[in-house]
Parts: structure tokens; sequence; C-alpha cells
């Protein structure tokens, strides 16, 4: 068994400063037969409980893959860790027991999928699979770990919770499925909850509503929040910090008003003018040119310099500097603001120290 | 889709063996997609030894069938001497020699023909029968589907050797063409006629999943004939999955051929028939078991070429195994 | 799903019709004289001949001999052939034997079938893995002809282990001639086991299912298993039907006095009434395992509603 205190309330430890979840130098690749996709390449941060911090990209950019290594549920092969930590309460993960590492999955890290009519067994009644996680974690009985998800169906505002209990999955509503997503994983008090694009596949109006449960359920327990996702909107509504992530590494990172606000690094630039303003009607959208790059060749340098507006190649380069050949290192640009790009200063518009 | 089609879907894809669903008909088959599917399909076969083993035993029955003489090592299956009855294998003969005293190798080197005529024609005319039953109540859905449906279910019901036995049996004695020939035709027509029905249903559920998809809607919205969605569109994606069951009956037919032939009312002596050839040997197995051994065994071979070549093309062709 | 069953019900009506008439059609409307057949190489008077042709109906139109076998089946009489059995009698003694014999098949395919696909798909790639796709691919390519002659050569002439052919010892008779013709069903059913298995196992709701920490015995037995089986289960209930046609063959070689013989027997000798009977009889068992396989699905699966 782990020594983990799983039982504790979230807040309690919050009040002792140290985070629920630090993350260092992940890396992730995926064995095929084709070659080595280099699909995480050291990503680094931490979260502490009340938190919430967005995860944001592209399809392909490595943030469903970090998640999915944090919960332990990668498929080994064709996925391999290759490297870094992942501390939990203190305690890193990678170095735990599978046993260990499972009963982290639920009372201390849980997570929502895109997709919730595929997430959910088709077979078995909602009550039922919300009520697992007490009969596999707490070892309630099959009618008291019913009556649990019948609270729980309440708590998500899942309307007349008792009567659709026994309903399967393909008998609710997008929006209600992804609540009855969202009360399988908060069935525990989670510590974490990491929302893989829990909205993506919603309803504008019912993608605020699932939203504002996150966010309301959070302030109750005080659970650090997870938030994956590509759409800026929904990082702005709720996040307290954000992390960009391109290529399988983290580009810039800081609270979201600065990054949003003032970004630092291109990448994040051409996000913000290729998405539609209300402020800026009559504008044109201006899209971020060429393709995401293929994981299994990961360009030279700047994994970003080919389709770069800003790049410094050859001679226009400053020394050491050059977009195509020299790695930028992720770095502090200014206080509370880390960018990985040559001309980060450039880029906010400030005089490089 | 009513709950009779989702059924018969459900059913087709478990007949079949395509539980795994093959092309995915959501996505347009233009001819980019094709060729793509195609060449990856031919990238997946050719690392698939099950593919090599198949397509070696299968290429071995063509050119036994084609050019038996070269196969018989100079043996005529006719010449027989009754001193050589039963004789077994030897250096000279490797199969021995039958009741007659024939040369075996030669008798069932000669066997192939019959089996590769009457495994092509029985499945190029389930083929037909499937494609165009298939389609025409795919496509029009409605009374029509259901009465093709129907009759399809009829014949469903009848196990294919039952059916081609009795046809076979009262065949003689009817004025039909072919049917009365006592033939390699008769044989396969008779199969053939018990043996449409999955491959009209392959066709037609391709026909009603991909007729309800975005991009036949937009054709049809462009003005496309009814005749020109049907074989632009909705053909091109059946052709995949057809061609998997295709190969594979034709494996199941030759064995079903032997089977009938086994039984007394497929092809009649004195034409050379690995079915014949069991039946003859069954009396004399104590004392003689080559004359059973060899044809079951290169009837098995050859069946077996073609299960394994269609299991193949399945996996290379269902884009949902590759990893 | 009341309803349902009854409206599945109804439009078997026309598919039983269908095919029976369709066995009739061949066996009676296509010429060729069964009462001479009969006499064999002796003479028969021609007012025998007469007399017999009026019995059965020989003279009528098709659609007419249809009609009256119709309402013989309806009262329970399924004629008689042209000894004067009732063909009632002969499908009852024959009957529990090739009951017998599905069921002996039915229990390999199942359990071989089931465990062996289990194996193979929980351990994609490995060695069991392999041999499983090996020895399906060989089972399903040897025609079942084949495969009873040589299980006979080889279990009961050279092993001695199994009887070769009769029913003299009872259900240890039947093991030999079961396996043999569960072995192509056999074969599949370890096969789509073992692809249903491996493509749950990359389903969402089992990568859910890890999310949620669930022992992986859960995981496995609960959230794989439990879905993968579907196909299977409703794949061997729609087999019972066509073992029964497999039975032709197997009772055959391995002269098992039951339907599948007595049919063949019949075939041969021109018995239009027997064939007719027996047929008819294993349509219906065709039919009636299919609803039943239906209702199955709708029970296992909840995506299905019927209504």
């Amino acid at each position: 068994m782990t020594n983990l205190d799983l039982t504790k309330p979230t807040a309690e430890l919050a009040a002792q400063g140290t985070p629920l979840l630090e993350v260092d130098d992940l890396r992730v690749e995926f064995r095929t037969r084709s070659g080595v996709v280099n699909a995480v390449n050291g990503i680094s941060y931490s979260l502490g409980a009340g938190e919430t911090l967005a995860i944001l990209g592209e399809s392909g950019s490595g943030k469903s893959v970090s998640a999915q290594a944090i919960m332990g549920i990668l498929e080994t092969p064709p996925a391999v860790i290759s490297g870094g930590g992942i501390w939990f309460q203190g305690r890193n993960v990678l170095e735990m027991s599978a046993e260990d590492q499972r009963t982290i999955r639920g009372p201390g890290i849980s997570m929502i999928f895109q997709d919730a009519l595929s997430s959910l067994n088709p077979v078995y009644s909602v009550g039922f699979q919300i009520g697992e996680m007490f009969r596999a974690h707490r070892g309630l009985s099959k009618k008291a770990a019913r009556a649990k998800a019948v609270e729980l169906m309440d708590r998500v505002r899942i309307p007349a919770a008792a009567r659709r209990v026994d309903d399967y999955p393909h008998q609710f509503s997008g929006g209600m499925r992804q609540r009855v997503m969202i009360a399988m994983a908060i069935a525990l008090d989670p510590r974490i909850l990491i929302a893989d694009e829990p909205t993506t596949a919603l309803d504008v109006t019912v993608q605020a509503q699932v939203m504002d449960l996150l966010k309301d359920l959070q302030q109750e327990t005080g659970m650090g929040l997870i938030l994956i996702t590509h759409d800026l909107g929904v990082v702005n509504e709720v996040a307290d910090n954000v992390a960009v992530m391109y290529a399988g590494e983290i580009v810039e990172r800081g609270t979201v008003d600065d990054v949003f606000g003032r970004p630092s690094h291109p990448y994040t630039e051409g996000l913000m003018s290729s998405v539609p303003q209300v402020e800026a009607k009559g504008g044109r959208l201006r899209p971020i040119a060429g393709q995401p790059p293929n994981l299994a060749r990961i360009p030279s340098g700047c994994p970003f310099h080919p389709r770069c507006a800003r790049r410094r190649l050859g001679a226009e380069a400053a020394p050491g500097r050059d977009c195509a050949t020299d790695v930028p290192p992720l770095r502090l640009v200014v206080p509370g603001r880390e960018a990985a790009c040559h001309y980060s200063e450039e880029v906010l518009g400030v005089r490089a120290p | 889709m009513t709950d009779q089609q989702q059924l018969d879907l459900r059913k087709d894809a478990v007949e079949a063996g395509t539980t795994t669903g093959l092309a995915s008909p959501s996505v347009d088959v233009t001819k980019e997609r094709q060729n793509s599917l195609w060449s990856d399909a031919w990238g997946d076969l050719r690392r698939n030894p099950f593919f090599w083993i198949g397509a070696v035993l299968g290429l071995a029955f063509l050119l036994m069938a084609l050019v038996p003489q070269v196969f018989a090592r100079g043996a005529d299956p006719r010449s027989c001497d009754l001193g050589n009855s039963r004789a077994l294998p030897s250096a000279q003969h490797w199969f021995g020699f039958d009741t007659q005293g024939c040369d075996y190798l030669a008798n069932v080197v000669y066997g192939a023909r019959n089996s590769l005529i009457i495994g092509v024609i029985a499945v190029l005319v389930i083929l037909l029968l499937g494609v165009v039953v298939g389609a025409l109540a795919g496509y029009y859905g409605g009374l029509t589907d259901g009465i093709l449906a129907r009759i399809a279910d009829i014949f469903y019901a009848l196990p294919l050797i039952l059916g081609a036995l009795v046809l076979l049996r009262v065949g003689p004695s009817t004025d039909i063409p072919v049917i009365n020939s006592r033939g390699p035709g008769a044989v396969a027509i008779a199969l053939a006629l018990f043996g449409w029905m999955t491959a009209m249903r392959l066709v037609r559920s391709q026909v009603i999943a991909v007729k309800g998809s975005d991009y036949v809607a937009a054709a049809r919205a462009m003005g496309a004939s009814s005749r020109r969605i049907l074989v632009r569109h909705i053909l091109p994606n059946a052709v995949a999955p057809v061609l998997v069951y295709a190969t594979i009956t034709i494996g199941v037919i030759i064995a079903a051929e032997a089977t009938l032939t086994y039984l007394g009312v497929g092809l009649q002596r004195p034409a050379i028939s690995w079915g014949l050839q069991i039946e003859a040997g069954q009396d004399s197995i104590r004392t003689a078991p080559h004359l059973v051994l060899f044809p079951s065994l290169i009837l098995t071979m050859t069946v077996m070429a073609f299960v394994m070549m269609g299991d193949a093309l399945r996996d290379a062709l269902d884009p949902r195994q590759r990893a | 799903m009341g309803r349902y069953v009854a409206r599945r019900l109804l439009l078997t009506i026309p598919v039983l019709l269908g095919a029976s008439f369709l066995i009739f059609a061949m066996v009676y409307a296509l010429p060729g004289d069964p009462i001479r057949a009969l006499g064999g190489d002796r003479p028969i008077s021609p007012a025998v001949v007469a007399e017999l042709r009026e019995r059965f109906h020989l003279n009528d139109p098709l659609y007419v001999q249809y009609w009256e076998y119709l309402k013989g089946l309806f009262s329970g009489d399924l004629g008689t052939d042209f000894r004067g059995r009732p063909v009632l009698d002969t499908i009852e003694r024959t009957l529990p034997v090739t009951i017998k014999l599905a069921l002996v098949a039915i229990v390999f395919e199942a359990v071989i079938g089931l465990v062996a696909g289990v194996l193979a798909g929980i351990r994609r790639n490995s060695f069991f893995d392999n041999l499983v796709l090996v020895s399906t691919t060989l089972v399903v390519s040897i025609p079942i002809l084949v495969l009873a002659f040589f299980a006979q050569l080889l279990f009961g002439l050279k092993l001695g282990w199994f009887p070769i052919a009769g029913t003299n010892e009872g259900l240890y008779s039947y093991l030999l001639p079961g396996l043999v013709l569960a072995s192509g069903s056999l074969a599949y059913v370890a096969r789509l086991t073992r692809t249903s298995l491996a493509e749950n196992l990359r389903a969402d709701y089992v990568r859910t299912a890890r999310a949620k920490g669930l022992p992986n015995r859960t995981v496995i037995v609960r959230h794989t298993l439990r879905n993968s089986l579907i196909p299977v289960v409703t794949y061997i209930g729609a087999d019972i039907g066509t073992l029964l046609g497999g039975a032709i063959v197997t009772e055959t070689v391995f002269n098992l006095p039951g339907i599948g013989r007595e049919v063949f027997n019949s075939i041969r000798s021109q018995e239009g009434a027997v064939v007719v009977g027996i047929v008819t009889l294993m349509v219906f068992f065709f039919i009636f395992f299919n609803l039943v396989v239906d209702v199955l699905y709708a029970v296992l699966d909840p995506r299905i509603r019927y209504d």
C-alpha cells in the first residue's frame, strides 16, 4: 500500500504549501514499427491545491499523452516513459508498484475524457459505473454504491437522478453524459482532476454549463484542476495559469492574463491572432502558416522555426541563437513568465536583459 | 435504418467475418483515398507470412490446373496397369497407384482443373448475383429491399450442401440446360444458387451505410444521377469486403464440390476429381491409406491457400486493424 | 420487446414457407419418376403406378400438391414415404441422435473456442496467440469430409480411443463426430473472440476503467470480456441451426442414424416426403435459433432498442 494520505481534505494540504503534483522533465515516446515518435519531450510543471492549470495546444502537441502518463494509463507498449519524474504529494509515481499506482487513480488523481459516449461502457447503467468507484476503492456493497451514485448525480445536477440512475449512457444527452463522467471522476474527492478536452464534443451553451460545474466543484473541494484544451475561450474563462505546448514541449508558461494579454512566444502570438475576437470585428484572421510537425521527425533547433514569422537564420541570427540549429531553452523572460524562444523579448516588445 | 436492417448488418458482419468493419463507409472513396487504401494494404500484405504461404500454395494450385502434365512427372492419369493396383508410393511414383493401377500423382494433379473451374465459375456467379441484388436492395430500400432481403433469408435458411445436394440429385432428370449435365457447370451453378446471399448482404449493407453518408448527399445535391452515385460512389466502397469474401469463398466452394462429389451427386466418373478419389479410396483406408491421404492433402492445401490469402487481405484492408 | 418478438415471428412465416416451398418444388416439380425408382428392376403394373400417383397427388399441379402438403403439416401430418411409413415417425426416430450430436458440438465450440480466443486476445502476439492463429487457419481450411476421415483413421483405427462409427457406446460415440462437426465453428469462435477482445481492449471505456483505478481483473473481465462476448454468444446461438446442416456429412461418414444421414439417404432414393419433412424441420430450427439470438442480443446489449 502507499503511505500517501488520501483521506485528509485537500484544503488542509493546501495550507502546508507542498504542491500536489510536480512533473519534472517528463519524456514519452512511442516505439512503432515505422520508427520512434517523440510525443512528449521534457515538460515540467507543478500544480497546487485549488489551482487550475490549462494546457493549451493543437492535437498532436503531446498534451493528452502527458496527461495519460500522469494517470498511468498509457498503453505500454507502444508508449514508453523514457525519462523524468511525476511526483504526487511528494512521491515519485513512476517508481511505485503497479498496484500502488492503481490506488492513486480515483481518490488521488482522476480524469475525464473528451467523448463521454465512447468513454462510458455501453452495457452498464451509469449508476453502476459511478458506483464502481466506491466498490473498487472503498469496498461498498452494490446497494450502498448505487445510493452514492444517486447522490453524485444530484451533485453534478443531473435532473431526476434517482430515476435515471439505472439508465444506460446512450439514453443521455451529450451534456448529461459528460456530467456522468464528471460524477464518476469526483466520486472519491480526488486531489487532482484532469479534464481532457471536456467540452470539445458539446454544444456551446452546454459547454458553458459543464465548465461552470467544474469550476463550482473545484471551489467546493479545493482540488487541483488540469484542463487540457485547444479552446482559448475555455482557458480564458476558468484557468489561473496556462502552459502552451508545441511538438511535445512547453513553449510558454505564465498566468492566463499575462500570456493571453501579451504573448512572448511567436506560436502563442499566432494562436491569439488566429481566433476571432468580438472586439476586433472587421479585422482579418491570420492562421499560422504550415502544418504541425511530424513527431517522428521534429525540426532541428526551435521546433516551431519552419512556421515562425519571426525566425532568424544564419547571418541574421544572433550568435548561438540561430532558430534552425540552436534549441531555445524554456527560460524566464520577465518575472512570472517563461518562454522557449531566442527572441521572446522582441515578441513582448521589451528590451533584452 | 430500420431495426431489421440494423440486425442484418450485424449478422452480415459476423457471417462474413468482418466484425472489425472493413473500409469505413463514412469517408469518401475518392481516387486518392482508394489508392492509399490499396497501397497501404499492399505494404501490409508484403509483411504478412500467411499471405505469402497462401499465395505460393495458390500459385501451385493454379499451375496444377493449367499445366498438369508438368507436375505429373510424365505419367498419364488414364494409362493404367492393374498389376500396379494400390501399390504404395515409391521413388518413381511419389503418390503410388490407385485401385485400377493408374499413377496416383497424375490423377491427383489432374483433379485440380475441375476444382478450379468450379470454384471460379461459382464465385463469379455469386458475385454477379450478390452485387446486382445487393445494390438494388440497398439502394432502393423500402419494399424492393424487403422482398429481396426476404428471398435471401429463404436461401439462407437452407444449408449450402443440402440445397445443392437436392438440386444436383434431381438435376439430371430435368431438361434445364447445364443443371442436367452432371458436369462442372452443374455443380458450380448449384453451389452458386445456394451461396450468393452473404455477398448480396455485404453489398447491401455497404450500400445502405454509404447511402446515408454526407458525401453521397453532397453528390446528390450537385445533381448526380442515381446510377452515377451507385457506380461512382457507393460500389467502390463495397469492393474491399467483397474481394475478401470472394477469395475465401473460392476455397469454400472447392471444399463443397469435393463433398458433393464424394456424396455421389457432383462430378461422375470418368471425370477426375478429388471427391471421387476420396470416395474410391475410403474402402481401402486400412490397406492403402495413401489413396485417401493424397487427394485430401492437396484439397486441404488448396482450400488453405484461399483462406490464408483472404484472411491476409482482410487484415490488410481493415484500417482499424493497423496499429 | 414483446411487440418486437411478435413482429419477428410474423416475419419468419414467409421465410419458413418460402424455404419449404423451394425444397418442395425442387423435389416434386422436376420431372423424374419416383414411383418407377421405387420398383427398381422389378416392373410395376400400370394400375399400381396410377394408384400410387393418385395417392401422392403426383398428377396435380405443383401448387395444389404444396397446398395439400401444408394442410397436412398443420394437422401434424408430414405424409408418408413410399413404403407407407409416416415421415413423423422417421423424424422421431432420428432427431434425438442429431440433437445429441449438435449438443456435443456446441459444448466443444463454446468451451474450446472461447478459452482459446480469450487467451489469445489478452496476450496478443504471444506464442499462444500465434498458435491459435495458425491452428485455426489450418482447421478452417480442412474440409469436414477430410477431417472426419482423418479423425477416424487416427483416433479410431490407429489409437483406438474412440469408436469409428455408430452409436453403440452411448454419449461416448458422439465425442469424435461432435468434435469434427464443431471444428469449423470452433475455430471461428476462437478467432471472433480474439479479434473482438483485442478490439475492445483498445476501446475508450476500457481506458476509462483503468483511469478509475479498477483492479486489472475487473478491467479485463467486467469491462472488456463482457462487451467482447456479445458477438460471440450471438454467433454460437445462430450456429446451432447451421450445425444441423453440417450434420449431413458428419453423420454419413460416422454412420450415425440422425436426420442428416436420413435426409441424405432420402435424397438419394428420392423419398420426397422425407426430404421435405426433414428440411422443413431444419429450416424451422435455423429460424428459431436466429430469433432466439436476436432477442438475446437485445438482452446483452442495452443499446439495441427494438420498440
